[in-house]
């Protein structure tokens, strides 16, 4: 990087605006800033957190089981495999674009590892790799359809939507399912794999590194910038911050080792979480993805090569639906025809928009796909346990879409009248 | 002048559609020389200066840079060889904020990864030294006044290394205080051997910092003057076309009103 034009010239003194909004310092100041910011329409994951302490009440009333160990167990187990869909989703959301085709891709994915490895007896992790680049070669596919052809993403993702379901549908052949034996990558995600084998020190190792690890990069981060003379967290902030954090981390760890430990599943999904985060928060690609879903034309000017970013993302998200599949397929140990069943598409977009990713681009969080799930998943455990049919299931889960549209919608409204769209 | 001219285009055309918006169009700019490019509404200007900075590549013609024809087919063509641009509609990404706005494209990295200090320091300096009050350089761009959002977009041409710097009616949106800024900073561009390519209506900002003003009229070249020693009405007459145009009548009317 070459110097700026610009040297400050010493005689210009720093102009403070005296109606700007001065933020106090201390405790006091997070709070009324926060106060702010949900005025203006910035509710992050505020919604989606009351949502969730709200379903949880109401299936607690209702059926005494439902904060038992072994229900969340089974809520932190099955989440994952749709949550990692979302994960996908998540960058396509950011784009302002939409991806239908990962249910169908996700299916395949299974079927492609299945027949590979069962029926044809190759190695269990070649197998697997295969499975992810063909998910990921047909994300890139889609993507290259819609950023250098100039199809609309919705129709290309329906066409692959309809065609790799076929495709995958003729791979499974005539009996329609192939059960997966209990080894590899299937026994990570199977419901009998528990981190350090489900000993006890297991989720509280994962909950110290955790916490150890937001404290430390909170506090070099606020040290850095102290030294560099611009605007920091106070420590009260992050201290806070840490310790919300720790209170959900041993809560959790807590609660799973009453009855199985963690899965090892969900230690996958929390550092698939973790990676991507990293990717978009910190790394000059995830500032790009941002920027072309706020403004492409802006994006193009500034030197952005478009189209790359397109098909990458199309990518991620073909990579995330393959390993979404596979998980799937562990949880059930078989490869079959509902591999690709529509409702892990509709729930998987459900979860990433309920997390707080908006619709319209530019704006969330990989996390929605943690946060999402986590109500997804809550609603189904508990209307289960209620014994309701699938339909109602299923309205419900409508239901809840609708509201965190809404609310995305509406929160943008808020955000434009306050000037931060 | 000595030396090849920085940037030079020659004969460039450019059509959209049935539009043939510009025809055969010739512009010089020197390093160290503000050239102010000048014409009607539609006239072409702001077409011109997408075809330079890579946006709309040309139909015909050549841009020679250092005196070297180069090719411009993308944006970032004509970033590597040091042309930096204020677009008229500012171009700027609404939902990111004002740092991340200003390094869009050339983040500044620190072990692989976003440097946001360094890069939210340098924002704050570059920013203070155009007079510009922001509430904060990390609040996103769409919550920023217009002129503010001009400010940013000005910024942003300053950060790289460019040789030659083109603002497309850049204080269109400012205020007094800010425009002075403005042409205060044209100015040390110009003290720094940086070509400038300032597009305004404005002619007495023309007048005051340009060093040559090209007429662009009907996406034709109407005449290039040396700022000194050509009157007013002259370009006036370049811009318009005609000595009896709209400006020229209606100082008459008004003398012959206060007469
Ligand atoms: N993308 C485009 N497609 C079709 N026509 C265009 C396009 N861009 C510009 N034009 C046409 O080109 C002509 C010149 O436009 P341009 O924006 O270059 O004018 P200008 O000189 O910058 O005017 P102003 O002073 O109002 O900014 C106009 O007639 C406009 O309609
Ligand atoms: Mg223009």
């Amino acid at each position: 990087m070459s110097n700026n034009i610009e040297t400050p010239a010493p005689a210009v003194q720093q102009a403070v605006d005296p109606r700007l909004l001065v933020r106090e310092q201390g405790f006091s100041g997070y709070i009324s800033e926060f106060k702010r910011k949900i005025r203006g329409g910035e509710l992050g994951s505020l919604p989606v957190i009351i949502g969730l302490i709200v379903i949880w009440a109401a299936f607690a009333a209702s059926n005494g089981n439902f904060l038992s160990a072994s229900n969340f167990e089974y809520i932190a187990y099955y989440m994952v495999g749709i949550g990692t869909l979302s994960i996908g989703l998540v960058f396509v959301l950011l784009l302002g674009e939409i991806d239908l085709s990962v249910g169908s891709v996700s299916g395949l994915a299974a079927a492609i590892f299945a027949v590979l490895s069962v029926t044809h007896g190759v190695n269990l992790w070649l197998a697997t790799l295969a499975a992810l680049a063909t998910g990921a070669v047909i994300g890139a596919i889609h993507g290259f359809v819609f950023a250098k052809i100039g199809v609309p993403a919705f129709v290309v993702t329906l066409a692959g939507f309809l065609g790799w379901n076929g495709l995958m549908l003729w791979l499974l052949g005539d009996t329609g399912t192939i059960n997966l034996p209990d080894t590899g990558l299937i026994h990570l995600f199977g419901g009998n794999s528990f981190f350090l084998n489900g000993d006890i020190s297991g989720a509280y190792i994962l909950a110290a590194v955790g916490v150890a690890a937001m404290l430390f990069s909170s506090l070099s981060e606020q040290g850095r910038r102290r030294r560099a003379k611009v605007p920091f967290r106070p420590t009260s902030e992050v201290v806070l911050r840490t310790a919300v954090l720790a209170v959900a981390a041993f809560g959790s760890a807590y609660v799973l080792n009453l009855h199985k430990g963690v899965p090892n599943n969900l230690v996958f999904f929390l550092a698939a979480l973790i990676i991507c985060d990293f990717v978009l928060r910190r790394t000059s690609y995830g500032r790009k993805i941002f920027a072309v879903g706020g403004n492409i034309e802006a994006s193009r000017r500034a030197g952005i090569n478009v189209a790359a970013i397109r098909i990458s993302v199309y990518s991620i998200a073909g990579f995330f639906a393959a390993l979404g599949g596979l998980v799937i397929s562990a949880t059930i140990s078989s490869a079959n025809q509902g591999g690709s069943d529509p409702n892990n598409l509709m729930m998987a977009i459900a979860a990433a928009v309920i997390g707080g990713t908006s619709l319209f681009g530019g704006r969330g969080k990989v996390w929605s796909a943690l946060l999402g799930m986590l109500v997804i998943e809550s609603i189904n455990a508990g209307l289960f346990m209620l014994g309701e049919a699938q339909s109602v299931q299923y309205m419900i889960t409508g239901g809840v879409l609708l509201a965190a549209v809404v609310v995305d919608s509406l929160s943008r409204r808020t955000q434009k009248s306050s000037g931060r769209a | 002048m000595t030396s090849a001219p920085v940037l030079a285009l020659r004969g460039v055309s450019k059509r959209f559609g049935a539009v043939q918006v510009l025809t055969d169009v010739e512009l010089e700019v020197h390093a160290g020389e503000v050239v102010a490019l000048v014409g009607d509404n539609g006239a072409g200007k702001s077409t011109l200066v997408k075809t330079i900075a890579g946006v709309h590549p040309i139909d015909e013609g050549q841009i020679e840079w250092e005196g070297r024809p180069v090719n411009i087919h993308r944006p970032q063509d004509a970033q590597h060889l040091g042309v930096a641009t204020v677009y008229q509609d500012l171009a700027l990404c609404d939902n990111l904020d004002v740092v991340n706005n200003l390094y869009l494209g050339r983040e500044l990295k620190r072990r692989g990864t976003l440097d946001e200090v360094t890069m939210e320091q340098k924002a704050s300096e570059l920013l203070s030294t155009l007079s510009i009050r922001i509430p904060s350089v990390r609040i996103p761009v769409a919550s920023l006044s217009g002129g503010q959002r001009q400010v940013v977009a000005i910024a942003r041409s300053l950060i790289g290394d460019p040789k030659v710097v083109i603002l497309d009616e850049p204080t269109a949106a400012l205020g007094v205080e800010q425009t002075a800024q403005v042409l205060d900073l044209v100015e040390r561009l110009r003290e720094r051997g940086l070509g400038v390519i300032l597009i305004s209506h404005n002619m007495v900002d023309v007048r005051a910092v340009a060093d040559r003003v090209a007429v662009l009229r009907l996406g034709k070249n109407n005449g290039t003057f040396p700022v000194h020693g050509t009157s007013q009405e002259t370009i006036i007459a370049a811009i318009t076309g005609a000595t009896d145009n709209a400006v020229t009548r209606r100082q008459s009317r008004t003398a012959e009103a206060t007469q």
